[in-house]
Formats: C-alpha cells, structure tokens, sequence
C-alpha cells in the first residue's frame, strides 16, 4: 500500500530526512519510534504533502501512485490521514460543518454521492461515543477550546468518520492520561481491518501497550536504524534510545 | 485618545503570496452598463441645480429651503482629512448631480418600467415581478438617482406600512417628512451630509405604525448607473411605538475608470419599544486591480433609539474604492439597545474607514460592536468607533471586539478606538485581535480533503460567522458568495 524508498527531505535547508525505507501492507500497524528531533513528524508531515519540507531525494508511491506529486488534498483524498500532534484551532468553524465538507470532497472524487445531514448524524454518533466525546463537541468550533485531550480524540474522530486507507498518527499520546490513551487506542482498534493500515509515530511506547503494532521501527537521524517487531518496542523502553546508538555504532 | 494600532503584514514571501500574485484575477460581475436615456442636470453645483432638482420633483418650499439650508452651510465646510485613506482631491464641479431614467410621468405597476431597466435587475438577481411572491421581500429599487420601482406595495399599505421611493413620501406624507428629516442626521452634520441634504434626488421611506411588526423585510437596491454621476440617495425610516421592521440594503454599480461619488444619508428613527435592524450588503464597484475606477462611499448613518427601541446595524462591505463609513446609534432613552456587526473587505487598491459610533445618553443602556476587517491584496481596512458614555448614562454597557485578518504581506489593517467614558459606572470592553491567515490552519482542512480555496473560504467564513449570523438568511448567503467571488483564488 505505501512504499517509501530512500526518502531525503529537509526544511530550511537542513537535511531532516536522511534516506528512509518503509513498507506498509493492508492489515499492517506500523509504530515509528524515536528519540527528539530523529525524523519522526517530519516523516509524518512529509506524507501528507506538508509544503514547509522539500523533498530532495527518493519516492513515496501510495496504491501505486506517486504520491509525491499530489497535493496535500489529493492524498487526502487518496485515502492518506495524518492525525496532527498539534491540531489547530478553526475560530467560527464548527466540527460538523469541517467534517461534512471534508468526507463530501473525499466522496466525490470517488465518485459517490454526497451524503446529507441525516447520514452524517448517524455516522458521527457510534464514534463518539466510542471515543467519549461530548455531543455537544461536534457542534462546537473545530478544536477551540477544546482540552489537550479532547484535541487528541478528535482527531481520532475525525479518522474513524473519514475512514482513511492509511492512518498516520502523529503523537496520538502525547499528553494524555493513561484513560484518554486507552480511549485513543479503542478508536484506532474499531478502525482497523484487513485493508487499511495504521502508522503510529510515537516517542513513547506505551500506546502500544494498547496498540500491537506488527512492526516497530526506529528511526535515528532521519535514517531507520532498526526494524522489527514488538518486542522491539520494550527493549528500547529498557535501554533508551542511547542503547541503539551504541549498539549501532 | 486615538491611538493607531497599525499592523502591517510580516515582510515574508510565502507561497500564498504568489498564489495572491497569480490571482487577483477574479472581474467584477456587475459591471454592466445599461443603455438607456437618462435625464440628467448640467454638470456642477450651483444654487440654480438646487433648483433645478427641487423643481424637478415638483417639491413642497419646505424641502426646498432644507436644500438651500444645506448648500449654504456646505460651502462653508472642508471635505475631512482624517480618515485614514488616500485619494486625489473631488472636483465637486465635474459631478453630475442629477440624473434620472428618462420615463413616463407616473408609473402605475410594475410593466410601465423601462424594460431595459427591469433587465437590469433581473441581471442583478434581484426580484422586482411581482410574481415572484415566494421571495417575500418588498423592494424599493433605485436607478441613479431615482426610486424605479416599489413591490407589495399593497400588501404592505393593508399592514399600515409606507414603505417606497422618498419622491413619493414628500408628497403624500409630507408632515412625516417635515417632522424627521434631518432630525437624526442634521445637514450641518457633515461635509458629506450637507452636500447630500443639498442634492439627494430619491431614496426610499418607511414608516412602520405603532405596534406594527412589518410582514415582511423591506429591501432597497441601489444601481448606479449614468456616468460622471453621482449618487445621493436619503433613507428615512421611521418605527413608531412598539414597531418592528427589518431592512436590506443591497447596491451595485457599472465598471468605469474614472471614480464616482456616493454620498448617502440614512436615517433611522426608533421610538419607544421599537426595533430597527438594517442590513447592508454593499457590492459597490471596487476600481480595477491597479486601483482604477470605482465608488467613492462616504456614507452617514446613523439611528436614534428611544427608551427600550434597539437599532441594529449589519453590514458586509465588499465593494468601493473606498468606504467612509460609521453607522451610529445616539441611545437616547433608557434600556436602549445598539448593535453594529460588520465585515469590511478590502481587496487590490481598496481602502476602508469604517466602525461606528455608539453615544449612550440614557440609562442602563447597552451597546454591542463585532468588527471584521479582511485585508488581502494591497487593501487597506481600518476601524474607527468611538464609544461615548454620557454624564448621566448611569449603568451604561458597551462591548466591542475588533478583529482584523490579512490576507499576503501587502496589505495593512488598523484600528482606532474612541472611548469616552463620563461617570463610575460604564462599562466598557475593547478586545482586538490581528491574524494573518494561517499556513498551518490551511494545511489542516486541506489534509482533511478540501481544496485550497474552500479551505480559505472556510477560514474566512468562520472568521465572520458573528456577523454573518445577523443577517437574514437569504442575505447571508448573498454575502457569503460574495465574500467567496471578492477573495477568489487570493488565498493559498
């Protein structure tokens, strides 16, 4: 489903992305690990066509296509999601009015009819409830507001109602209570099936104790250093990230 | 206690800014001309023009002396240079002051207007026919300088309403005329008021009984159209005891390089218990992008509310070359209400000066101000309010929040806030905001599948969505689109 190869990417001139290797089937989780400043967003970023990093080097092909050619919302509407680690505010724009214009655009490049407001309502309940949100949450302005927690299960939200090929989850954790990430995880696991895939980006591993990835990777200075499985994950728990960089080395 | 909060954008050349560069294409789509012959005075002002207009519409010697009144005082006046916008100096004598659609004598429906005229109309997508009943919205439509046609007119008679051109009203009601014109907007108010008590020609009056909610929503558009003309149009609207009414405002004009004049008055006249809400979606001809051509608006109005009445003005400014502005509330009776809701878009060379003024004389009275200023291109916004609290307005309230967003790095937004506050217990609020329109925020909604332009029309929208509630739906929508066309591929 998604092939990265070789990928280099930089902002500002600085080399970010140092060639990295990634190969993601249908059915597959992904977690990319890594300590700060290793690669991890920007790879993150990078896939969903932010325009901020230049793609200096490499491929990314998605179902076939070049990816790397699309604009951000031709992979969005590809069926490419990136979960954002620090999802913006949208001031007089509520949650409802975003989500059915963004699942309508995604339709209609399918080719499928716009679905009305009734439908829409069906479709968000199951989910919300799910992730514990607030109904009232979905007619509130997109993420003002909203508690760092609330953020977070949003976008997981948002994930579940626009139902992606490839979730990228970018620091779906980070700053959450032990519930709200067993919460997040509880979304990821009623997304997942057979035919689409899932790429967590964490630094931490304690989301996969709620998400078994299929494969780990570590990511280090813009290059994936190790690959495995998820038992990779607790041994970097153990050592720390400086254990790889002397094993490496 | 002004006090120039400029805000000029970042010098950073993004891609948005060559997305802007590419694309401040979009045509104004209302530039129409009409061929048809018009009845027009000489160029130039002079007491004999006066005359001239007065003896034209065959005018009461009341009227006539309020003109002459004006004309005097005008002469003694300075056109203002404190506004903060730039243009080279008017020549008041190059204007033509009158001009008419050449027409029958008295029209009796609706099928005695020139043809041509109604065409236009309907080009502009306004209902006129009569048929059109659906549309629920009685409209008095405004040619240059004349009222054309006024529908439902017999609708609205059977309710009490007046409501159509002022010609009319200086006949048939001339007591009302009499009684408030220049009661709220005196024609020693202003530069731009005194030349228009001098030389308005037509415009449209209401009068809504007492205890009367009017059946439907009054509208008026304006359509300039003769060259070389200007547009003076008087607006008196009267809400008796108790009377409600609600009333739309809409105005277009032809492409032409050179700039013409438009200098209203409104009037707004609340009595007890009464409610005015007046809406303006204003879509003058903005001048070209080189900044070529287009309205000059310097516009007075202003509402008075008595005891309990509350005025709401609301306005979606997307046209002129430049708007000179400030609908004003004077809350003279106690527990009187005032509410401005603006957007003011500014665009290429577009320069606007626009806000209000809220004067609390009563007591316990209250005062609302949502501004929205949007600056892309090289446009210049700025508000301007001024919030006074009289001595013996105990308990007075006033809010206002004043946000501005640009749009590329060549554009400015500013605000100058008035506050003047006399005795311990007003209230006042001032909040103000700037923000460019965020890389970030675009990237989001675009990763969630929409384009880039609906991403930006998303933003913006969101951003005025205070104002935009106000106005009546079918307006709202109007403003919307059009907010959408004047920004069109502007934003990346």
């Amino acid at each position: 489903m998604l092939e990265v190869k070789d990928l280099h990417a930089e902002v500002d001139c600085t080399p970010i992305l140092k060639g990295v290797n990634l190969s993601v089937r249908p059915g597959e989780v992904h977690a990319i690990m890594g300590p700060n400043g290793s690669g991890k967003s920007t790879l993150a970023q990078v896939l969903a066509g932010h325009e901020s990093f230049k793609v200096t080097g490499g491929s990314v092909a998605f179902d076939g296509k070049d990816l790397l050619t699309l604009a951000p919302e031709e992979r969005a509407r590809e069926g490419v999601f990136l979960a954002f680690q620090y999802p913006v505010e949208i001031p007089g724009v509520s949650n409802t009015y975003l989500l059915k214009a963004a699942v309508n655009a995604i339709r209609k490049h399918r080719n499928e009819d716009e679905l009305d407001a009734i439908d829409f309502l069906k479709m968000f309940k199951s989910s919300m409830k799910l992730l514990d949100l607030d109904e009232s949450l979905i007619n509130r302005p997109v993420n003002e507001g909203f508690s760092g927690g609330e953020k977070k299960r949003n976008e997981v939200f948002q994930m579940m109602v626009l139902n992606p090929k490839l979730a990228i989850l970018d620091e779906a954790d980070s700053g959450l209570d032990i519930d709200a990430v067993k919460i997040v995880a509880k979304g990821v696991a009623q997304f997942r099936n057979d035919n689409n895939a899932v790429v967590i980006v964490t630094h931490y591993q304690r989301l996969l104790d709620y998400i078994e990835p299929d494969f780990v990777h570590v990511l280090y200075d813009g290059r994936i250093v190790r690959s495995g499985v998820k038992d990779l994950a607790l041994e970097l728990e153990e050592h720390g990230y400086d254990w790889l960089k002397n094993s490496d080395a | 206690m002004a006090q120039d909060n400029a805000i000029q954008a970042p010098e950073v050349v993004s891609e948005s800014d060559e997305l802007i560069a590419r694309s401040i294409e979009q045509e104004y789509r209302w530039g129409f001309v009409t061929d048809i012959e018009a009845d027009a005075a000489p160029k130039g002002l002079n007491e004999e023009i006066i005359r001239f207009i007065s003896a034209k519409k065959n005018e009461p010697e009341f009227l006539l002396n309020f003109r002459l009144n004006s004309f005097a005082h005008w002469q003694t006046l300075e056109e203002p240079q404190w506004p903060h916008v730039h243009y080279a100096p008017i020549d008041f004598q190059e204007i033509i002051y009158y001009s008419a659609p050449k027409q029958k004598e008295k029209l009796t429906s609706l099928d005695e207007v020139d043809p041509e005229i109604l065409e236009t109309y309907e080009k502009l997508g306004i209902p006129l026919q009569e048929q059109k009943m659906l549309a629920g919205v009685a409209v008095d439509a405004v040619f240059d300088s004349v009222s054309v046609a006024t529908t439902f007119k017999e609708t609205l008679k059977d309710a009490g309403v007046i409501f159509g051109s002022f010609s009319e009203a200086v006949h048939e009601y001339p007591e009302l005329i009499e009684k408030y014109l220049g009661s709220v907007v005196p024609y020693r108010d202003n530069f731009y008021a005194s030349l228009n008590s001098a030389v308005f020609s037509d415009g449209s009056f209401c009068y809504i009984p007492k205890g009367v909610r009017c059946p439907m929503e009054l509208s008026t558009y304006f359509r300039i159209n003769a060259a070389e003309t200007g547009q003076f149009e008087r607006t008196l609207i009267i809400a008796d005891e108790g009377a409600q009414v609600s009333y739309l405002e809409g105005c277009t004009a032809p492409v032409r390089d050179e700039n013409q004049l438009h200098a209203a008055v409104v009037e707004l006249v609340a009595h007890k218990d009464a409610q005015i809400k007046y809406s303006t979606v204003q879509n003058w001809y903005p001048g070209n992008k080189e900044g070529k051509g287009g309205i000059y608006n310097f516009v007075t109005k202003r509402g008075r509310a008595d005891e309990s009445a509350k005025i709401s003005w609301t306005q979606v400014e997307t046209g002129s070359a430049i708007t000179w502005k400030y609908p004003s509330v004077i809350l003279r009776g106690d527990n009187a209400v005032g509410e401005f809701y603006s957007v003011a878009l500014t665009n290429n060379h577009q320069q606007a000066d626009t806000g209000t003024k809220m004067v609390h004389l009563g007591r316990n009275t209250r005062s609302t101000i949502i501004s929205k200023g949007i600056s892309a291109g090289q446009g210049q916004n700025s508000y301007r309010g001024l919030v006074r609290v009289a001595p013996g307005a105990t308990n007075a309230r006033n809010y206002s929040q004043c946000d501005s967003m640009l749009i590329g790095d060549k554009c400015g937004a500013h605000t100058f806030p008035h506050i003047e506050v006399a005795g311990p217990t007003g209230q006042v609020e001032h909040e103000a905001t700037t923000s460019k329109i965020g890389e970030d925020q675009l990237f989001y909604l675009r990763q969630r599948g929409l384009s880039e332009e609906d991403a930006a029309s998303m933003l913006i929208n969101g951003f005025c969505k205070e104002v935009f509630r106000e106005l009546p739906m079918e307006f709202a929508v109007e403003a919307r689109k059009l907010l959408g066309i004047s920004l069109e591929g502007n934003v990346g």
